[in-house]
């Protein structure tokens, strides 16, 4: 999120598309209904399903799964044919006066530098062109015609409401309708808030999906202001802080990056990545990298970590490939290259696409440990369970290891909300029987192979050996120890290199801030992005003042807000280029003449004169991009891509099949389905009664929703002859599940292109252990395939068919 | 069935031992279901389903009552029907039913087995039985709660009522002609009636029970035109 | 009912005795607001731990709605309707609370026979008292909501309590507590009323030009209210009474029935009694006998003759 959930109460019109926040955030869905009922606050849903969050909405409008951005291009140009942009805005906080090089250009769905056998861009067309000073040449006129503007508006053109219509099945006039309530927030004085999820995540073109609706609210200056936003709702309580301390398998905590293994030192790894700034007295965040990195590298490896050997970069692994997500490692592993699996946290089996591939490729382990609180189906992957596990245990020869973890309410720690909250809490009970903390299980293995490694030498003991490792029990660290190393401290007394009298940090002391933190091994930093959240005045992250000064929904107080305490990012956004707020009544922080005041943190330095320094700090440019440059893999624009698996041909490159830079493998690519054989449009999501693979061992959400089923249209019923809670088959290429079947009115047939595509919702919290009803998820049926940018499965757009059935036992 | 010479009285079988026993099985029956269902009826009367065990007890048990009650008058239903059948005697007797109230019964015409008052009793009972079983049934939640709409049962609970009512007058006045003429209640402790009782009340039956043939029971020789058992 | 004791009580079940009700401070009220519920069934879910139900794990019918009724262990149901407004075109997906409505006129206590089982707490709230009960089924024909539930097991009638162990401590009922987005408040009647007016000017404001309240008259109001968008249909929330009022049966039953069945035969008795003491006994007389000696010997020999 860009801002917080207690935020979104201060806004005044919600749209949520690519998510459904009253059924899987219905918490964080309050402030919703908060902001509905005491500002009068519009709600609209775009869903191809009359969801739980329709139900409470001012307008719903349907739309095909998989074709947001053709509906978010539509709109943008909308907006921009109705003159409904924040022109000021957008002229100094975006780069759309930028001017592109000569050469970029986008035809028939690609973009310049397809290469199509390597499915890859070459994108060195997709950049600025510089001026002989290195900064970028900007027309502020916007009317160059290779400004990002006019590369933009051209871009768009083609997205017309009967081409939005013909491509998303949404009826032109409620598109019209929402465009016109969205326009409305181009005002100063109105805003609008996004809030989507994995709805637009889980697509070959997620990242792009997200940035369409990051470029709509950026063209009417919803960014960066109260109410205002791109806020994605995180799916666990602590996804959040998992991807911040480097959940993806190319990441180290704080964003920053593994080097590749051409990176072979840390001059040539820094070379890239301290970027300078593009625009003349802006501030590049990304320039204390350097900083960042050797505070981590200082909080790995200690005192191991010199100058003299690069603070120990070499010990970091490199990457040989762009990065090992799972559907890469499970490919390798069904590919037999992977030997040992740790699966903590982590349900493939039923969570990851294409089950039959998954549980082929676990079956190829040698070993698996699965660590988790519950009895997972990942651990129980060989177990016959018939219809519903169908595999034979005598031929799977995979050693599982199954260590029983504590779960969150049996956990001392923080926990990150989508806010960027990190919130600290307390064990509310015992774990029972062997459960023990992750970090004990993880610390009791690190222990043992590092007397290993000290008996046995082995080919590369150095990182473990040497990895710093201070806790008061060394099998089993606590959570303030970890915490403390995370916000960072000062490993050696720091001096004013002026007056050497004079102490600027003192050694064993936790640091405030990010900002004190030193490329000289003098601080160590865990994480630097949570710098400030232990300091000298305690843990932060255990705040809970509701105090909430002039009601903006900060609640500065609370907890800790990563970056900075601060509550609502991009916040220099929120007022104009001379520092006075847009909108007085939402003011955030104010220009006094001297330095910025008022009730945020701000996002540059406190005295940054307002005309020199843009909001965008972590982008060289100091403004947001309209255009991308090189930074997406799948273009600098958003453009429409089918799903892979699609029940209509691309209306704008008929040619395209997917989303042409998203990667598939070989095999999978054979594995996709076709509309003639599996004519429906499936999507996958979660229910409010569930979360889900945990609560199905839960008796009382089991009460609630005891069975899996899939939901239907009545029309489709009928054609098909489908009784209401009656049982269904649902195949698609790689898999076959049997279901109830809730034939609904909130589903409605769409027509896309002329043809009527029938929606079939397939919710995904069954499986064969819990207290629930055994049943199937959808990751039995969808395809393994990822996004461009980011490879998060594409969950959301398959195909399938659905035939009426006698139910599992007999069919 | 027969007309006895005792030593000191003239007596008339009136009811053999099979139906004396339905009789007072479907009259515990009835004092038992009118306890029961008392305590269930009113407030100050649910002190009454202490007799039972409770009020669970009561509710559970007042059903089951029922069942044997309808069995049992079943049965009687099947002894006493014959008698029963409506004839104009009846009719003419039925207008003199203040005299009977009164203590006369000099000019009554003779009446059979069962006098008019009786055969309403009779055919009352039947059916209030029949409509009580009925609604007992809709209104027995434990086994018909789910046969029955909640409208149904509502009925079902004010029709009931209102037959438990009236089968209790019916009961009152059943009881009370028993008690008030004199002589009757041994018919269903004995089995038999006097002589002058059959006279007095059923001259009709008495004729047709002598007419069958009296039995001497005495142990002395019987005088003829002897005094009555009195003497 | 921890905590309330018998001083709190309004009325009592089966009781011809009227409790002192003198701690009528103030009556509670439970507001569902069905324009803010979003279906999420935490309600039901607080409600069955709170009150430590358990449940059986049904099957899937069809349907959002799970247990598929009310029963002895599920005290909350949320039912799921979908309709199309006829006059916008649009679906609207109507998801009502169902529950007891906790009636100032309950219907089920006046139904039911038996002494205490069932009372009503001065604030309000009706309550079955589980060892005073008999599992009769009374209050389910009583009840114009059809709420009430006989449990196969103990035959004991289980419905919501409206938390009044919580209340009685100062607590909202489970559901209003765990309500993610304020559609379940909590609080005196009269705020609650207060509250919903200023739902109904928001609703109408959107559009929902029939917008009001739910608190139907025709059983006294009840402690359980409902804010619709469509207050003039109430049946399109799965049936939701249009005008809901004990059954003019049960009235009936419980009213006329019950006292002039106990008059009529008291009387019977009374009369009996009084004639049998007053009325000239008829009882066989020394002639009667000598006349029957006399008849049966006439018929015996009519009979051997014959």
């Amino acid at each position: 999120m860009t801002n917080s959930w207690t935020d979104i109460k201060n806004t005044d019109l919600v749209i949520i598309m690519g998510g459904n926040a009253a059924e899987a955030h219905p918490c964080g869905f309050k402030w919703v209904t908060e902001a509905k009922a005491q500002r009068g606050a519009k709600l609209i849903v775009v869903d191809p399903r009359f969801t739980r969050s329709a139900s409470v909405a001012d307008f719903y409008a349907p739309i095909r799964q998989g074709t947001d951005i053709a509906f978010l291009l539509g709109a943008m140009k909308y907006c921009i044919d109705n003159d409904k942009i924040q022109h000021d805005y957008v002229r100094a906080f975006t780069n759309a006066p930028y001017i592109v090089k000569e050469g970029f250009g986008y035809q028939d769905g690609l973009f310049t530098g397809y290469d199509e056998a390597k499915r890859d861009y070459d994108r060195s067309s997709w950049e600025y062109e510089l001026g002989p000073d290195g900064y970028v040449q900007v027309d502020e006129t916007l009317q160059h015609p290779r400004s990002v503007y006019q590369l933009l508006k051209k871009h768009i053109a083609a997205y017309t409401p009967e081409m939005v219509e013909r491509i998303c099945g949404t009826p032109k006039d409620k598109f019209l309708a929402i465009c016109k309530m969205i326009s409305e927030t181009s005002a100063r004085d109105k805003v609008m808030t996004s809030m989507y999820a994995l709805g637009w995540t889980q697509h070959s073109k997620g990242s792009q999906n997200i940035r369409s609706m990051a470029m709509l609210q950026l063209l009417l200056g919803n960014i960066g202001v109260r109410g205002g936003g791109m806020n994605a709702l995180r799916g666990h309580s602590n996804i959040q802080g998992l991807t911040d301390i480097g959940l993806m398998s190319n990441l180290i905590p704080g964003y920053l990056t593994l080097g590749t293994d051409r990176e072979v030192d840390f001059q040539t790894y820094m070379s890239t990545r301290g970027f300078k700034p593009l625009r003349p007295n802006q501030m590049s965040y990304w320039q204390n990298y350097k900083k960042f990195m050797v505070s981590f590298l200082k909080s790995m490896w200690g005192k191991a970590a010199t100058p003299e050997n690069d603070f120990a970069y070499q010990w970091l692994p490199k990457l040989d490939v762009p990065g090992y997500d799972m559907l890469r490692y499970f490919d390798m592993m069904h590919q037999g290259k992977v030997n040992g699996y740790f699966c903590q946290g982590f349900n493939p089996l039923l969570s990851l696409s294409n089950r039959g591939k998954v549980s082929a490729s676990l079956s190829k382990l040698k070993f698996l440990v699965v660590m988790d609180p519950l009895q997972t189906e990942t651990a129980r992957f060989w177990k016959d369970e018939g219809v519903h596990n169908d595999v034979r245990p005598e031929s799977i020869q995979t050693e599982v290891f199954e260590l029983p973890t504590t779960c969150f309410a049996e956990d001392e720690g923080s926990l990150v909300n989508s806010g960027r909250w990190l919130q600290w809490h307390w064990p509310g009970q015992e774990p029972p029987g062997e459960a023990k903390p992750d970090t004990w299980i993880m610390a009791q293995i690190h222990q043992r192979l590092r007397a290993l490694y000290a008996k046995e030498g082995g080919a590369f003991p150095d990182p473990i050996l040497n990895l710093h490792w201070p806790y008061r029990l060394p099998d089993d660290p606590q959570p303030d120890e970890m915490a403390k190393e995370m916000n960072g401290y000062v490993v050696s007394t720091v001096t004013d290199p002026v007056d050497p009298t004079k102490v600027l940090l003192e050694r064993g002391k936790q640091v405030d801030t990010f900002g004190q933190l030193r490329d000289d091994g003098s601080t160590a930093c865990g994480c630097w992005i949570y710098a400030g959240s232990w300091t000298e005045r305690g843990n932060m992250m255990a705040r809970r003042d509701t105090s909430d000064p002039a009601n903006t929904g900060a609640y500065s107080n609370w907890a800790f807000s990563w970056p900075a305490n601060r509550r609502i990012l991009y916040n220099r956004a929120s007022a104009d280029i001379d520092g006075k707020p847009w909108d007085p009544k939402r003011k955030l922080i104010e220009w006094n003449g001297a330095a910025w005041t008022g009730y945020d943190v701000p996002d540059i330095a406190p005295t940054a004169k307002p005309q020199d320094v843009g909001p965008f700090i972590m982008n060289p440019e100091g403004t947001a991009r309209l255009f991308s440059r090189g930074m997406m893999k799948d273009g600098p624009f958003p453009a429409h891509y089918e799903p892979f698996e699609s029940p209509v041909a691309n209306v704008m490159a008929p040619k395209i099949r997917g989303n042409p830079a998203a990667r598939i493998f070989k095999d999978d690519l054979a594995a996709l389905g076709t509309s003639d054989k599996f004519p429906y449009a499936a999507t996958s999501y979660r229910l409010t009664e569930h979360f889900h693979y945990w609560t199905k061992h839960v008796w009382v959400n089991a009460v609630l929703q005891p069975e899996f089923f899939v939901e239907i249209s009545e029309q489709l019923a009928a054609e098909k002859n489908i009784q209401k809670g009656g049982w269904v088959k649902v195949s698609s290429a790689r898999g076959t599940v049997y279901a109830k079947a809730v034939v609904t009115k909130r589903i409605k047939p769409l027509i896309c292109d002329g043809k009527t595509v029938h929606v079939v919702g397939i919710p995904l919290h069954w499986g064969f252990t819990g207290a629930a009803r055994k049943g199937f998820g959808p990751n039995s049926l969808t395809p393994f395939v990822g996004d461009a940018n980011i490879e998060t499965p594409e969950f959301k757009a398959f195909l399938v068919n659905v035939e009426p059935s006698n139910g599992p036992a007999t069919s | 069935m027969a007309v006895r010479r005792e030593e000191e009285r003239t007596t008339v079988d009136r009811y053999p031992g099979r139906v004396r026993v339905n009789h007072w099985v479907t009259a515990i029956s009835l004092i038992l279901l009118t306890l029961s269902g008392a305590a269930l009826f009113h407030p100050s009367l649910f002190f009454l389903s202490s007799l039972f065990g409770g009020g669970s007890n009561t509710r559970a048990l007042h059903p089951w009552i029922g069942v044997v009650l309808l069995a049992s008058f079943a049965i009687l239903f099947v002894q006493m029907v014959r008698y029963n059948f409506w004839t104009k005697v009846d009719t003419q007797w039925m207008h003199h039913i203040g005299e009977v109230m009164s203590g006369r019964e000099e000019n009554l015409p003779e009446i059979g087995k069962y006098n008019g008052a009786q055969k309403i009793v009779f055919w009352l009972m039947t059916l209030l039985i029949l409509v009580l079983f009925g609604t007992g049934i809709v209104i027995w939640y434990e086994y018909f709660g789910a046969s029955f709409t909640i409208e149904q049962q509502r009925l079902g609970h004010i029709v009931h009522a209102l037959a438990a009512i009236a089968m209790l007058l019916v009961v009152i006045v059943h009881i009370y002609a028993g008690f008030y003429v004199r002589g009757t209640i041994s018919a269903m402790t004995e089995g038999k009636v006097t002589g002058g009782w059959a006279f007095r009340h059923h001259r009709l039956w008495l004729r047709q029970e002598a007419r069958e043939g009296v039995i001497d029971e005495r142990q002395t020789p019987p005088r003829r035109h002897s005094p009555g058992p009195a003497e | 009912m921890a905590g309330l004791q018998s001083q709190d009580f309004a009325r009592i079940s089966a009781t011809t005795f009227r409790p002192p009700d003198v701690r009528h401070d103030f009556e509670v009220a439970k507001l569902i607001d069905v324009s803010k519920c979003i279906g999420c069934k935490a309600c039901q879910a607080a409600c069955l731990e709170w009150n430590n139900l358990r449940e059986e794990i049904g099957i899937n019918r069809g349907v959002y709605d799970n247990p598929h009724d009310l029963t002895e262990n599920t005290w909350t149901l949320m039912r799921f309707t979908e309709w199309e407004n006829p006059d916008s075109g649009n679906l609207e997906w109507l998801i009502r609370k169902d529950g007891c409505m906790h009636c100032a006129d309950p219907g089920c206590l006046k139904a039911c026979p038996s002494p205490g089982a069932i009372v009503q707490y001065n604030n309000g709230i009706v309550d079955f008292v589980s060892e005073n009960c008999i599992g009769c089924g009374y209050c389910v024909k009583g009840c114009p909501f059809n709420i009430p539930r006989i449990s196969k097991a103990d035959h004991k009638a289980y419905k919501c309590t409206l938390c009044s162990d919580r209340v009685s401590v100062g607590q909202a009922p489970a559901c209003a507590k765990a309500c993610p987005t304020g559609a379940i408040v909590f609080g005196t009647k009269q705020a609650m009323l207060d509250h919903a007016q200023g739902r109904i000017t928001d609703l109408k404001s959107r559009g929902f030009k029939n917008a009001g309240i739910y608190d139907p008259p025709g059983v006294g109001g009840t402690h359980v209210m409902y804010v619709l968008h469509h207050a003039d249909q109430p049946q399109l929330y799965a049936n939701l009474p249009n005008n809901p009022r004990i059954s003019q049966v049960v009235e009936l039953w419980k009213g006329l029935t019950k006292y002039a069945g106990m008059a009529v035969v008291g009387f019977a008795a009374a009369f009996a009694f009084v004639h049998a003491t007053v009325a000239r006994r008829n009882d066989v007389s020394r002639a009667e006998d000598r006349e029957a000696e006399h008849l049966i010997d006439e018929e015996a020999s009519r009979g051997r003759q014959a």
